[in-house]
């Protein structure tokens, strides 16, 4: 690990000041990714702000809606009463993440900012990585590749956003307070993230020295259901392949309303608004099913290795929206 | 200086260099080696304590993170009935990861986990032994619980 200082200020705006009057600082939460890339090599700053005893930390109940301090922890915000009551799907998620070890110590702001677990980004001897080096090409596009994006993804990035929890808030419209020496500003989840393009290295709405101080989570009414269906390699502590977060409200045999979103296979968080569209108003059937997967699954960016995840994903869907609506 | 305090006792600790993990600063200059260093990235378990009752991995923390929380290593627990059942039970082969195994594991009764052996294959399951002595791991704190 590289040499760096290490800074603890009391307050929000001090710790937004030391890393905004300096390119090479950032912020320091939970440190379950940030300090392993640092022994990595891969990420170096010169100074670390320590934020987690700053008051960003608790679950607050505002009307429909759920507050939830930035610098909660995941195990905090899964214990949480109302968020296993209205919107399971996101416990769900949150406890088929990681272990609880890394759940103890992981916050909710730290979870969206998670980097993604390539093995190219996250070996500073591979010379091809424009999320790590822009410009230098990427080594998974012509090499070996398997738990990497379909969609969202291009020649230039293949990298997968590999957050569980990132993908039922994405379909809750939640939204992520951001402040900054100049003030506050909220970002849509689903606007935050930015697709690789051109430019792998920029993969969110972030300014250097803006914090995410908090996130709202839109409680979905009473009488929704919910499900995240994670598939992996092994039964539990592992990243997803694939994975579909769906909520939906019935009438009888009837979908009324769905909000669906899937993990594992795209380079940001994917909303499938094209699924919803297809689910809305529409008989709970196989048929219907298979048409929200095929309008999800359009135009993927595949590699050998990653093949598999067009027909698993379409399953995956399909999977979930058949137990939910059942 | 920063002060940690480890299973109750309190030690200076000169952290000038903020790079020391709460993991190095057990074992290297506290001399506390029961919190195994596996894979050292967060992925194995092996240096699982307990910070203010909650466990963490010891690798991704920073010592300087540290001053003011309640750390419990294994040399804190004062032959726990997890212990007597890991060696009943024959709970390890190597026993690199069985530190490790026993704080997660004290934490999961903590935490009302252990439910069922699906419950505790899960909530175990950030603690990896390559001996695959998991069967026997699960037998020992199934008993714990049971008993609790």
């Amino acid at each position: 690990m590289r040499e760096f200082r290490y800074e603890r200020p009391a307050t929000v705006a001090e710790a937004i000041r030391a890393v905004s009057h300096d390119p090479e600082a950032d912020f320091l939460a939970g440190g379950t990714t940030e300090v392993d890339l640092m022994k990595d090599g891969v990420f170096h700053p010169d100074l670390l702000v320590d934020i987690t005893r700053l008051p960003l930390r608790g679950v607050r109940r505002n009307g429909t809606m759920l507050q939830v301090g930035a610098l909660t922890t995941m195990e905090e915000l899964a214990a949480d009463r109302t968020l296993v009551e209205r919107a399971p799907f996101v416990v769900e998620a949150l406890l088929r993440g990681a272990s609880a070890q890394l759940r103890n110590m992981a916050t909710i702001g730290g979870n969206l900012l998670q980097r993604t677990r390539c093995r190219y980004f996250r070996d500073p001897a591979v010379p091809a990585c424009n999320k790590r080096e822009p410009g230098s090409g990427c080594e998974a596009v012509n090499s070996v590749a398997r738990m990497h994006a379909i969609l969202g993804a291009s020649p230039a990035c293949i990298a997968l956003h590999a957050s569980d929890l990132a993908v039922p808030l994405v379909a809750l419209d939640a939204v992520v307070h951001i402040q900054s020496e100049e003030g506050e500003r909220l970002v849509p989840l689903t606007q935050f993230y930015l697709m690789p393009g051109e430019t792998p290295d920029r993969e969110n709405v972030l300014r250097h020295g803006e914090l995410i101080t908090a996130i709202d989570i839109p409680l979905p009414p009473p009488g929704t259901r919910s499900i995240y269906l994670k598939i992996r390699d092994r039964a539990s502590y592992e990243f997803a392949l694939t994975s579909a977060a769906v909520a939906v409200i019935m009438d009888g045999g009837v979908i009324k309303e769905a909000r669906v979103a899937m993990g594992g296979i795209g380079t940001i968080p994917w909303r499938c608004f094209e699924a919803e569209e297809v689910l809305r108003e529409a008989p709970a059937t196989p048929d219907t099913f298979r048409s929200a997967a095929d309008g999800t699954i359009r135009d993927p960016f595949v590699v050998p290795g990653t093949a598999f995840k067009v027909e698993l994903a379409k399953r995956t869907l399909i999977r979930a929206l058949t137990e939910v609506t059942s | 200086m920063t002060t940690l305090t480890v299973n109750g006792t309190e030690y200076p600790l000169d952290l000038a260099d903020p790079r020391v993990t709460l993991l190095d600063a057990l074992r290297d200059r506290l001399d506390l080696t029961g919190t195994k260093k596996g894979c050292d990235q967060g992925a194995c378990g092996a240096c699982t304590v307990l910070s203010d009752g909650r466990r963490i991995l010891a690798c991704l923390t920073l010592a300087a993170q540290c001053d003011g929380r309640e750390i419990t290593t294994i040399e804190g627990l004062e032959s726990h009935p997890m212990q007597d059942a890991f060696v009943r039970h024959d709970a390890f082969q190597c026993g690199y990861c069985t530190s490790g195994q026993i704080m997660s594991a004290v934490a999961l009764l903590g935490e009302n986990r252990a439910g069922t052996d699906a419950d505790i294959r899960e909530y175990m399951s950030g603690n990896l032994c390559r001996c695959g002595a998991y069967s026997n791991i699960v037998a020992a704190v199934r008993e714990v619980a049971r008993n609790a």
